[in-house]
Formats: structure tokens, C-alpha cells, sequence
């Protein structure tokens, strides 16, 4: 069999540019599967370690204020296994250097900061002392941003009151995984914080001694969440609850959960269609090797070798370049993975976070890989056992072509090369649709590759220069009367300042419940527009809410039907109010209303939460500066700032993720276009030889040999639009949550750039084969048959 | 026909006509001092057994090739100067190929095989004039996988000769056909060379074919071994092998 063994090394050899296309596709399928799988498990691994030694909470909730003793009856619940009484609180952090006014949320630090629920990992410093009101630890997102480190200082206006803090420690806590500000779907982490302090230093600063007004809990094994759930509402509802939601509805923890289900499907996805791809031109090269072949083949049959030890060689060649591709897409793989992972770091907060490809995730990887190259070559296979020897030493019959459809439809008056082309195509129609799926394919994943950021561009868009027109928003710590914006339009660069109203409910329609917000605003607001998805107004209704379909569809409700409406704050009765209008909202889950109908509604006078302020940006550091220093005013956001950083998050996080999709989509249509026309040019190297004779020039040749291709490729780049349309539409779907849904906007640029890299990449593959038709060896071709 | 009076106008001439190939490490001497002349109209036959070199000078007559030394003038034009383009030029405008194994398109009928080659001529007959030419009207809209050895041999002869080349180059032209088939082949060949008066020089190693031709060159181990003229050239069908 040694000889056998040297005949497969030496036709490998001579198929190198092939089998190395076939190994690139392996790669990159494996690459996703084992970088985006081993991400996910490392992730889920990370993330349960961490809950599970911080003893991350199973239940939380907000409240008015209760006494501790509350808290011990929480404690007593059955199926409870820890309490947790916290105090929580949103300040107005001045961070010296930094101009804008940064929110903060501050949270008490457990009794026992290193083992209570929800206890926060030290990374840097100490915890802040007992009794020090002084003493502050921040996340460490927050401190990396502001450049912190222990013995900084800072101050925040807590209830009115300016403090000077300094910064003792730096930690992380499992709650903020995913660390974004309250109603934020980005993070921005210059712009928002956590910031913990001892309870017995936070309670006297809130009027909070011997009270409490956020709690967390652990469960106990098989304790229920329902049932506790239920019970600790009944028990808070005294106290100014505000209803208790489980891990499902925290915001970090279902943030990452969404966020890992996705990088697992796609890793998946792409690495199964990838082998398939490989699959595919494994079995065109092999085809076409073994008719090349035929005569070898009849002679090794003929000198006594079986059809055990042939299949055997042509499997092998064809296990070879899926397993090369194995090696180099593991390693791709783990490199992508710790890559990809790093990335993810930068926008989930773990104490530790390492890539480790696990064991099982390369065996699947090397088992798809096996399967792949088998399933390609079976077809070949059988014809290798088919054979007789006598038939194969015989030559070939000249290939059957029949006129087809498209001669009815009459391709005969068109060029020859486009009739060639022509009848090539529907020769062998399983092939060429193959193909064309595969160059479609790529096609789809670039278009795919810019969707995202053309998504969230657009989404962006939408917000901050359709939906957002203020130039800043300010909130203040409590309702106040209407009058302070007024203050407020006195501030330097001020133009215009709109009151709005923001209020915590629940909304309720038979047996379904959404927590969510309402927002008041006048009608009309500048500063403040309501548009749908397609950019079209949408009216704030004379008399009612007016809700996006998201929120319409969890509650199960239409436009015109009765709703309850339960205030989270204030006298908490409950109203029944009409949907008065239900429109497509890209973002956000809140309802809104006309000021004047919520105040009624809340059955308060003319009280505001906060204001929209348009300036005429000429004294924004000034404004800033004022801003932080009135206690009452709680959080500042400005849209110039916010904008940024969100931009500069989307390039981060969109830069590498379609740098490599564009990469791979490059390697999959170089590899099905060189194979495609690597395949044609041996079986027709004869032909075109004989035209060469005839006194075919060489570009004739070459247009006769790439026509077929290039029609191929034609038919495929408006498929691979659609197929991308289609794919975009899909992910997009996949990605609806609660808050937000991913726009379909596919701009005619993604479909020619998707295209445009498709048609370079033809042509770089057909440039390869073009040098083998100026290298044609006219004589040899005439003389022999193959 | 050539007479010995009115002197024939020649059509190729080679002079000292040397091929080396260099396979690996040897040296193989296809040709070696090859001079011939071919006239207007003559049907010329070499012979010779395999490595004779016949293929060689055919390839070289017919621009294919270049010989190492030695020069080939067709009509008043240099073949061994020319570049590639020049001789595809030279192929596309003068000569006519007819090969042992056919080499039609595989994907293109019968008539649009020919029609490939009268598309990129400056004067050519019709194609179907040229099938009808060869007996083959009826078959000319069947692909080769549907047409029997001889049939594909007629359809690449009427390619051949549908641009009216100056010189039709067969190489082994009944190499892969019976007795029977090959017969045709020839007196079509023979046909072409009456009726339309082309330049026809045929390698072959069959030595009954030397009979139908004017002239007979005789090639062994890369020379001309003997050059013989027939008084009288016999018809197709007087050949027996």
C-alpha cells in the first residue's frame, strides 16, 4: 500500500490550490463553531461560578421604605434561603475633570460585604469602613473609565446634601454583569456608576435608619420562585412594594442570557453551513478527480487491487483537506475565541474571564468535520467501486449534452460561449444549483456582515436625531412643581425647556402584567417626538395611553380597549385607562400620555419629573456646572455625549465581528468560484486546447471557460440578496426583545458592496485559473483524450 | 493539379528544420535537418512509425509548435518569428486541423461546431454547406455524444474546411476508426482536395493510405527517409488494410 500512500501525496500536492480552498471553508466553519461554542461555555461556566460564589439573588425588589423587622418576616418565608435589606438610591455623582453631571447608583454594602446575597467581589482597595460616610466603593467599569483608583475622591449630592467621597475600593457585583443605567440599553460607562456604601453610613444620609427600601433573596433548592414571589408582594404591599421580579427580569442577568443564546446559534449556524460548503466541493473535486482518473483506476483494479484500498485512497483525499482545515480552524479557532471573549469582557463584567475551548466542543468539531468529508465523498466513493476495470480502461464517452429549455427559449442566436455556458449549466443541474447556493451564500453573509451596524446606525438615527431633539434631559430627585423649569430656562445656553412627567406602573389587562413606565409630555413637544419605526408621527391621543405593539402585545391589548393602570408611587390607586393609540416603536417600552391626562390620572397638580432642555450649545460646560449644583436635580443626561458613546461602542463591538464575517464570506466564494472553475478547466482543457488550434485567441478561450461560472455567479448575487434580505429578517427576529427591536434596514449600499466583493473575488479566483490557460499545452492536449 | 510543365506555386517551405525537446535530463531530437516544400493544391502523405517526428513537423507547419532551428515560410510570411498571437492569427486565417480523437465541443451540435470556426473567418463556406459537404445534413443538429466515431471525424473535417483554409493538416486522421469508416473519412479528404482545390498533408502511420496521395514522405527518427511520388493517385476505396 506504500505506493498507493505516494500517489496520494503527490495528487494532493498537485491539487494544492484546491484542496487548500477546501481546507480555508473547513477552517472557517470550524473557527466559528469551536471560537463562539467555547466562548458560550466559557461564559456560562464564568457566569455561574461568579453568581454562585457572590450568591447572586434569586428575587428582588423596591419599596417605599419597612422597617427591618419586614425583613425578617421575608426571611421566615418558606422556600426563602437568605435576605438581603438594602438601601438603594440614584444620586448625581461630580466627578472632578470629567464637565457633565455623572448618575450614580448607590446601594448599601451587605453586613457581611465578602458573603451576604448580592456580595460584591473586591478587586482593588478594601470595603469602606462601618459608619464611614465618607467611604464609597465603585464598580470597576466606572473606575477604569474615570482612570480611579483607591484613595481618589469624588462628591455626590445625596438627598440634597453635598458629600465628599472617597473612593476606598474597587469591586464588581453579579447584579451589574452588564452595567447600564437606569432605562439604557448601551452602557456608558463614564456617564453612569455604582457606587456602594456601608448601610450604617447610607441610612442616616436617606432617613432610612432601622428601614430598608430595596431587598434581594436567595432561594433554597427547589424553593419556588412564583410562590415566593407572591408572598413577599403580600407582605411589601404595606411598605410601598413595588412588585418583585426574579433573575428573568433583572436586567443584567437577561441581557447576558440573550446575548449567549445568540453567539451559540450563530457559531453553530456558520459552522455547519461552512462544512457543508466544504462537503459540497469535496465531492466536486473528488468527482472529478476520479472520472480524471478512470484509467488508473481500471489499471489498479486490473493489477488485483480492491475496492476496499481504492475507496480507502479516495476517501482519504478527501479527509485530507477537512482535516487540515481542523487543525488550522482550531487553532483560528481559540485565537477567534480568546479574541472574541476579550471582547465580551469589555461590556459583561466578570472578576475572572478566560476562553477555554473544552474537550467536548473540539470533539464535535472534529466529528462534523469527519461527517462532512464522508458525506462529500460517498457519491464519488461509489463510483470508484462501480467501475469494472475493463469499462475504465476504455475512454470516456464524450460528455451527453441535450438542448434544453434554454435552447427553446433560444440561446442559439447568442454567442457560442454563452450557449456553451448555457447547456454546462443545465448539464448538471444538481451541481450548478449547489454552487449557486454556495456563492449566494457568501453573498447573504455579507450582507448580513453590515446589517448590524446599518441596524443599529439606524436605530441610533432614530433616536437621537428623530425621537431625542433636546439637547439634554434633567431629573429631578422628587416631583416638583412645574414652575422649576422655568428655573431651569434661565441656566447659560438654555433655549427652550419642556416639563415631562415619568412615573413606575404596572399595567394590567385581564391576567397580564407589564412593570414598565409612563411618560407625560405636552402635546406637541418639540424636544421630545414620537415616531414609528418607518419615521411616520404618531399623535399623542386626546384622551388615553398610547403604547408601541410590543408592549401591546403583552398585554394582549388593542387600540380602543380599557387597560388598568397601577402607579408604583404616589396614592397607587388603580385607573382604568383606554389605549387610546398602539404604534410601531423601535425602541423602549414605556407608554406615554398627555401631561395634563397623567397628572389627572395620578391625581396630583401641576407636578413634573424633570425637564427636556434645548440649548444653543455654546455654554454646555457652563450648564453642566450649574446643573451640578442644584440638590435638586438628580440626573443630567447630555445627547452629545450619549451619542458618542454609543458610537464608539457600535464600532467596537461591530468592527471585528464583520471584519470576520466579510472574511469568511471572501474565503467561501474564492473557494466555490476557483473550484468551480478549476473543475471546468480539466475536463475542458481539451476543448479548449482544440479551439486554441482552431485560432481561438487566448481571451476568447478564457470568456468560453469563465462564461459558466460567470453565469452561475449572475444568478447567484441577486439570490444572495434576497437570501441575505432573508437572513437579516430572521436575525432581526431573533433579537426582539422587551425593549427593543432590531429594524430590517437593508440600504441598496450593503447589496452592492455584497456584490462588489463577491464579483472581486471571482475575479481574483479566475485570475488564478487564467495563468493555466496561457500555460495550455496545445500539442499534449491533442494527443491524449483526458 | 500540378503539372510538370507550369511550375507549382509552393505554399510551405522549411529549411533545416531541427526540434529538441528536453525531457528531464534527456535530450530528445524530435527533428533533425528537416527541409521540405508543399504546393498549392498537392495531397502530401507522411508516413512513418511513432517517434518518426511526423507529428512534430505537422505541429510546426500548422504554428503550433516552433522548431528549435531551421525556418518555416508560409507563402511569403516567417512562421519561426512569429509570437503567439501572430501564429493564432496565422492558424485562425490558414490552416484547417482535422485530429485522431476528433476534439469537437462536447456541449455544441454538430452544425454549431462548424459554425464555431466560420464565425472567426474571414470567407467561409456555410456550415451547413460544409456538413452537407461530408454527407452529414441530417445529423447536424446532434451533439458528438450522439454521433457514431466516423460521423464526429466528418463534422471536425467540415469544421476543418468550412473556412476554406489554405492547408488542411490531418494527424492520424483514421486512427481511431474501422476500415469501413475510415474509408469515408478519406475519400472526403480526398473530395475536399478535388473540389475545392486545398492543401492537404496527412501523417499517418497506415501505409495503405500513401497510395491516394500525390506525393509520399517517408520520415524515420526525425528525417526524411524517402520522398516518392505517385504517378497515379489511387481512390479511397482501391486502399485495403
Amino acid at each position: 500500500m506504500r505506493a498507493l500512500s505516494r500517489k496520494l501525496l503527490r495528487d494532493l500536492r498537485r491539487l494544492a490550490g484546491q484542496m487548500a480552498s477546501i481546507a480555508a471553508v473547513a477552517a472557517c466553519g470550524i473557527a466559528a463553531m469551536i471560537s463562539l461554542r467555547g466562548n458560550y461555555d466559557s461564559l456560562v461556566r464564568s457566569r455561574d461560578e461568579y453568581y454562585d460564589r457572590q450568591r447572586f439573588a434569586d428575587v428582588f425588589v423596591r419599596l417605599r421604605r419597612a422597617p427591618d423587622a419586614v425583613a425578617r418576616a421575608v426571611a421566615a418565608l418558606p422556600g426563602v434561603a437568605a435576605v438581603e435589606p438594602r438601601i438603594a438610591g440614584f444620586v448625581l455623582l461630580d466627578v472632578p475633570g470629567f464637565p457633565e453631571p455623572v448618575s450614580g447608583e448607590l446601594l448599601s454594602l451587605p453586613a457581611d460585604p465578602a458573603h451576604g446575597v448580592n456580595a460584591v467581589y473586591l478587586r482593588q482597595g478594601r470595603f469602606p469602613a462601618p459608619g464611614r460616610a465618607d467611604e464609597v466603593m465603585v464598580s470597576e467599569v466606572f473606575a477604569t473609565a474615570h482612570r480611579f483608583v483607591p484613595g481618589d475622591s469624588m462628591a455626590a449630592i445625596i438627598n440634597g446634601r453635598w458629600q465628599a467621597l472617597r473612593i476606598v475600593g474597587i469591586g464588581l457585583s453579579p447584579e451589574f454583569i452588564y452595567e447600564v443605567g437606569p432605562g439604557q440599553i448601551f452602557p456608558d460607562n463614564e456617564r453612569f456608576g455604582v457606587v456602594w456604601m456601608r448601610r450604617d453610613a447610607l441610612a442616616p444620609a436617606l432617613d432610612l435608619e432601622g428601614s430598608f427600601n430595596d431587598l434581594a433573596l436567595t432561594l433554597t433548592p427547589g424553593g419556588s420562585e412564583p410562590e415566593t414571589i407572591a408572598a413577599v408582594d403580600r407582605l411589601l404591599a404595606p411598605w410601598g412594594g413595588t412588585g418583585s421580579y426574579g433573575r428573568a427580569d433583572q436586567i443584567s442577568y437577561s441581557f447576558l442570557r440573550d446575548e449567549l443564546v445568540q453567539h451559540r446559534v450563530t457559531g453553530d449556524v456558520i459552522g455547519y453551513l461552512f462544512l457543508g460548503v466544504a462537503a459540497f466541493l469535496v465531492n466536486l473535486v473528488l468527482a472529478r478527480l476520479i472520472a480524471a482518473q478512470r484509467e488508473q483506476i481500471g489499471t489498479l483494479k486490473a493489477f488485483g487491487y480492491g475496492n476496499v484500498p481504492l475507496a480507502a485512497h479516495y476517501l482519504l483525499m478527501g479527509l485530507a483537506p477537512v482535516l487540515a482545515g481542523l487543525v488550522a480552524g482550531s487553532l483560528l479557532g481559540i485565537g477567534l475565541g480568546r479574541l472574541f471573549t476579550d471582547l465580551f469582557g469589555r461590556y459583561y463584567h466578570f472578576p475572572s474571564l478566560h476562553y477555554v475551548a473544552a474537550p467536548g466542543t473540539l470533539l464535535l468539531a472534529a466529528a462534523v468535520s469527519v461527517v462532512a468529508a464522508t458525506a462529500g465523498a460517498l457519491q464519488a466513493l461509489r463510483s470508484v467501486i462501480r467501475l469494472p476495470p475493463a469499462e475504465a480502461m476504455r475512454p470516456e464517452a464524450p460528455a451527453r449534452f441535450r438542448r434544453g429549455l434554454l435552447d427553446r427559449l433560444g440561446i442559439a442566436k447568442l454567442g457560442f460561449s454563452i450557449r456553451m455556458a448555457a447547456r454546462y449549466v443545465t448539464r448538471r443541474p444538481v451541481k450548478s444549483a449547489l454552487s449557486i447556493a454556495g456563492i449566494a451564500f457568501a453573498t447573504a453573509l455579507l450582507v448580513l456582515g453590515r446589517f448590524f451596524t446599518d441596524a443599529m446606525t439606524f436605530m441610533a438615527d432614530v433616536e437621537f436625531r428623530v425621537t431625542q431633539q433636546q439637547d439634554a434631559i434633567v431629573t429631578f430627585r422628587e416631583v416638583m412643581p412645574s414652575s422649576a423649569v422655568t428655573e431651569l430656562r434661565r441656566l447659560p445656553g438654555v433655549v427652550t425647556a419642556e416639563p415631562f412627567r415619568v412615573v413606575a406602573v404596572e399595567l394590567r389587562h385581564g391576567a397580564r402584567r407589564v412593570r414598565t413606565s409612563v411618560l407625560g409630555i405636552e402635546p406637541g413637544s418639540h424636544l421630545r417626538r414620537l415616531v414609528s419605526s418607518r419615521l411616520v408621527a404618531a399623535e399623542l391621543p386626546a384622551d388615553g395611553l398610547l403604547i408601541n405593539h410590543r408592549l401591546a402585545d403583552r398585554l394582549a391589548v388593542q387600540a380602543g380597549e380599557l387597560i388598568e393602570v397601577q402607579p408604583l408611587e404616589g396614592e397607587r390607586l388603580p385607573r382604568q385607562v383606554r389605549v387610546g393609540a398602539v404604534f410601531d416603536e423601535l425602541m423602549g417600552n414605556a407608554g406615554y400620555a398627555r401631561l395634563d391626562d397623567l397628572s389627572r390620572l395620578l391625581r396630583e397638580g401641576h407636578v413634573v419629573s424633570g425637564a427636556l432642555l434645548g440649548t444653543d450649545g455654546t455654554a454646555d460646560e457652563a450648564l453642566a456646572a450649574a446643573l451640578k449644583q442644584l440638590p435638586a436635580v438628580a440626573g443630567v443626561g447630555f445627547k452629545k455625549g450619549l451619542v458618542a458613546s454609543f458610537e464608539r461602542t457600535l464600532a467596537e463591538s461591530m468592527g471585528i465581528s464583520t471584519l470576520f464575517l466579510t472574511g469568511f464570506a471572501c474565503v467561501i466564494a474564492m473557494a466555490v468560484v476557483y473550484n468551480g472553475l478549476r473543475i471546468a478547466f480539466s475536463e475542458r482543457a481539451r476543448e479548449l486546447a482544440s479551439l486554441r488550434v482552431l485560432g481561438f485567441e487566448r481571451g476568447e478561450v478564457a470568456t468560453i471557460l469563465i462564461g459558466e461560472q460567470a453565469a452561475l455567479t449572475a444568478v447567484a448575487l441577486p439570490a444572495g440578496c434576497l437570501l441575505g434580505w432573508l437572513l437579516c429578517a430572521a436575525t432581526a427576529k431573533l433579537f426582539v426583545t422587551d425593549l427593543f427591536r432590531i429594524p430590517l434596514v437593508v440600504p441598496a449600499s450593503s447589496y452592492l458592496l455584497a456584490a462588489g466583493v463577491i464579483l472581486a473575488a471571482t475575479l481574483a479566483a479566475a485570475l488564478l485559473i487564467l495563468r493555466r490557460v496561457d500555460r495550455l499545452d496545445l500539442v499534449e492536449a491533442l494527443k491524449t483524450r483526458e | 493539379m500540378t503539372t510538370e510543365a507550369a511550375r507549382p506555386e509552393v505554399v510551405f517551405q522549411a529549411r533545416g528544420l531541427s526540434k529538441v525537446y528536453r525531457m528531464g535530463e534527456v535530450e530528445v531530437h524530435a527533428l533533425r535537418d528537416v527541409s521540405l516544400e508543399l504546393a498549392r493544391g498537392e495531397f502530401v502523405v507522411i508516413l512513418g512509425p511513432s517517434g518518426s517526428g511526423k507529428s512534430t513537423l505537422l505541429n510546426i507547419l500548422g504554428g503550433l509548435d516552433v522548431p528549435t532551428s531551421g525556418t518555416v515560410r508560409f507563402m511569403d510570411h516567417d512562421l519561426t518569428v512569429d509570437d503567439d498571437a501572430e501564429r493564432t492569427r496565422f492558424r485562425r486565417e490558414h490552416v484547417g486541423f482535422v485530429f485522431q480523437f476528433y476534439n469537437l465541443i462536447a456541449s455544441l451540435t454538430a452544425l454549431e461546431n462548424v459554425a464555431l470556426v466560420t464565425e472567426i473567418a474571414e470567407n467561409p463556406l456555410p456550415p451547413g454547406q460544409a456538413l452537407a459537404l461530408v454527407g452529414l445534413t441530417d445529423r447536424m443538429h446532434h451533439f458528438p455524444a450522439q454521433l457514431s466515431g466516423g460521423e464526429q471525424q466528418r463534422v471536425a473535417i467540415a469544421r476543418a474546411v468550412a473556412k476554406r483554409p489554405d492547408v488542411l493538416l490531418c494527424d492520424e486522421p483514421t486512427g481511431a476508426l474501422d476500415y469501413e469508416t475510415g474509408v469515408l473519412v478519406l475519400e472526403v479528404l480526398a473530395q475536399v482536395n478535388r473540389d475545392l482545390g486545398t492543401t492537404i498533408g496527412v501523417i499517418t502511420h497506415n501505409a495503405a493510405i500513401a497510395a491516394m496521395g500525390d506525393r509520399v514522405i517517408r520520415m524515420r527518427s526525425g528525417r526524411i527517409a524517402e520522398e516518392t511520388r505517385n504517378a497515379v493517385r489511387a481512390s479511397p476505396r482501391e486502399l485495403s488494410w
